[in-house]
């Protein structure tokens, strides 16, 4: 139904105003609304200017942006496998990209960025599952082998270091926002740029997914396009993992969330974005909130929610198949 | 069909692989940082007269090499149990949120203050694998057939939901991240003889309770239906199965850490040399899963000479491609 997709994109729009109002307004630093509102006029003190210039609005900015880019790589990815599982987190790119940050930390320390360390590395590991796994649902089962592999290198590198260095290298195993903002304009940019041919590829998918015979009837080769949805799927993800590391399962719950909602036959790559977005800053005010002013990082949150969210799915599909 | 090997041929095979198991504990005991010949090891073995070579035999390699010995052996029946009562070629302790569930409650003992006593640890993983093993056997086999890819599904499922758990514990407190950081690599190393003391009953009734099942192991294969007419109770034996399974690996993996793929691929190995039945899967098992683990640690022992790679990373490095050729050629069905 057009209305309901309609109806959906106005509550989530309403929803992410409510949570900017939260972010905005509360935290360490007691600043009240009635301050917020003229410090974004251009009237506040110091302080209030640098808290929300500099660190509250940057912060929002950027889980908005992480959130959305990895909802719409998960968008392009379900749709090509025709499985609603097949996302960068099951295919290996999550843990490939802590593999990568981790080496980067504890063995390059001084020449290679973790931001740029997590993108090789993810890039890696999922060239090598798509190699192996093709397209279809065997690519997840090929991603957990792979990165139960993994898991057992990122254990290794963690021993083999200093025990403040490794701790503060393990939060590339989960992805956080803590002091990221600075990658944002990047991100922003590369993200904004990449969600056009995004948004554009959701009409060719909906035929896709029709079947590869249906496709090539009505004009559009699907081998050539499925290379095309993978590139600009991992780009999507390689933007947001550079700056925020491996957040899981927020490219798998988002699209399915969104459609779901929707009752929407074909995938909904920019509502998908939308309500990732929503998700990953509600995820983030409560990974900075619930045990303030300790800063638990993102993913650990997201981690959590989402093993519960897909348990649930399973749950549901079970008993569905049952009847 | 595939021709069934006769039972001579199974009796020599399984002569083979025992000689086999022979020369890796031989090759256990003698191969480290400091390279023994086997003469010397047995000299020191049946006479320790006090000298450095009887030191390193009986305080570093013979600890070692009987940690390898019973974990190997626990973690392959294990896994062998586990493919058989959940009807699942993929099934392995490993993937099936075990690991993380014992993670978890060693995690969370650590945070809240819990003595460092061996045998609650113990007692926490087992309690922690236990209820892990659960939710995903619940969750995995709620469809009934075709369920085999969904399981390894929920296994990820529960996996990253505790990941999250631990890392936010760990990265709060470093403490209890040094600690879980070490356990977490999976080794046999630095573990003195009497660590086996306080997980061998766990491991004995898990044995026991697992070789008590083997005969009707194969009645199961035949389907819930099948196996009713044939005066077996399906779920009982699934359930006894199960707790043998969270009894052998939360035992093993409270003492060395997680290891992974190695329940996976030895029964696999086993199924290929006596065919689908049971019991020989099972002796093949208990066998091979301490050849294939302590053959494992002696790779990680020379190729980073003098220092050496754990266990569980040469064993992941040993296992992944041969899960992902399973999930190649095997016919899995959708999810």
């Amino acid at each position: 139904m057009r209305l309901r997709g309609v109806v959906l994109v106005a509550g989530l729009c309403a929803t992410a105003a409510g949570l900017i109002v939260v972010a905005v307004s509360t935290g360490t630093a007691a600043i009240s609304w009635g301050e917020v509102v003229s410090t974004l006029l251009g009237e506040g003190d110091e302080r209030s200017r640098l808290v929300l210039f500099e660190l509250r609005l940057p912060r929002l900015a950027l889980a908005l942006v992480v959130g959305g880019a990895l909802a719409a790589a998960g968008a392009l990815f379900q749709s090509m496998t025709r499985n609603p599982l097949g996302s960068p987190d099951l295919v290996g790119f999550t843990t490939g990209a802590a593999t990568g940050a981790l080496a980067a930390l504890l063995l390059l320390p001084t020449a290679v960025p973790a931001g740029a360390g997590a993108v090789v590395g993810g890039l890696a590991v999922a060239a090598v599952a798509l190699a192996l796994g093709g397209t279809g649902h065997r690519l997840v089962l090929v991603g957990i082998g792979l990165a139960a592999l993994l898991t057992s290198v990122n254990a290794y590198l963690l021993t083999r270091a200093d025990v403040t260095e490794a701790q503060s290298a393990a939060v590339w195993l989960v992805g956080s926002l803590n002091g990221r903002t600075a990658y944002l304009p990047m991100t922003a940019i590369a993200v904004a740029v990449l969600l056009v041919p995004a948004a554009l590829l959701s009409r060719s998918l909906a035929v896709m997914e029709l079947g590869d015979d249906k496709a090539d009837s009505l004009g559009i080769a699907p081998a050539r396009m499925r290379v095309v949805v993978v590139v600009v799927a991992i780009g999507l993800t390689a933007a947001a993992v550079a700056a925020a590391g491996p957040i899981a399962f927020v490219a798998l719950a988002a699209p399915q969330l969104a459609r779901r909602a929707a009752r929407a036959a074909r995938p909904l790559v920019l509502t998908s974005a939308l309500l990732g977005a929503v998700l990953l800053l509600a995820s983030d005010l409560l990974a900075q909130r619930v045990l303030a002013p300790q800063q638990l990082p993102v993913g650990a949150a997201t981690g959590v929610l989402g093993g519960v969210y897909l348990a649930v799915v399973l749950a549901l599909n079970a008993r569905r198949e049952r009847r | 069909m595939r021709r069934t090997a006769s039972r001579r041929r199974l009796a020599l095979a399984f002569s083979a692989a025992l000689v086999l198991l022979a020369a890796v504990v031989v090759l256990s005991l003698a191969v480290g940082a400091r390279e023994l010949s086997p003469a010397a090891v047995l000299g020191a073995l049946v006479d320790p007269v006090g000298d450095d070579v009887s030191h390193i035999v009986w305080t570093v390699r013979v600890p070692r090499t009987a940690l390898g010995l019973v974990v190997g052996a626990a973690l392959a029946l294990a896994g062998a149990l586990m493919q058989a009562v959940t009807r699942n070629p993929l099934a392995d302790p490993g993937l099936l949120g075990v690991n993380a569930g014992a993670a978890a409650a060693v995690v969370l003992a650590v945070v809240l203050g819990a003595p460092q006593d061996p045998a609650l640890r113990l007692g926490l993983a087992l309690l922690g694998a236990g209820v892990a093993a659960a939710i995903v056997i619940g969750l995995g086999s709620a469809g009934g057939a075709g369920g085999q890819g969904r399981l390894v599904l929920a296994g990820a499922a529960v996996s990253a939901s505790l990941a999250g758990v631990v890392a936010g514990i760990t990265l709060l407190d470093q403490e209890a991240f040094d600690q879980y950081r070490f356990w977490a690599v999976g080794s046999l190393a630095d573990q003195p003889l009497s660590s086996l003391l306080v997980p061998a009953p766990a491991l004995a009734a898990g044995l026991v309770l697992g070789l008590t099942l083997v005969s009707r192991l194969d009645v199961l294969a035949l389907g819930d239906d099948g196996s009713s007419a044939l005066g077996v109770h399906p779920a009982r034996t699934r359930v006894l199965g199960l707790l043998a399974v969270v009894l052998l690996c939360g035992a093993a993996t409270a003492v060395v850490g997680p290891i992974t793929f190695l329940g996976l691929a030895v029964p696999h190995a086993a199924r290929l040399i006596c065919g689908p039945r049971s019991g020989w899967i099972v002796a093949f098992s208990l066998v091979l899963g301490p050849v294939l683990l302590l053959g494992a640690d002696i790779i990680g022992r020379l190729v980073a000479r003098p220092g050496e790679i754990e266990v569980a990373i040469v064993m992941g490095a040993v296992g992944a491609p041969v899960f992902i050729a399973l999930v190649r050629t095997r016919s899995v069905p959708a999810l």
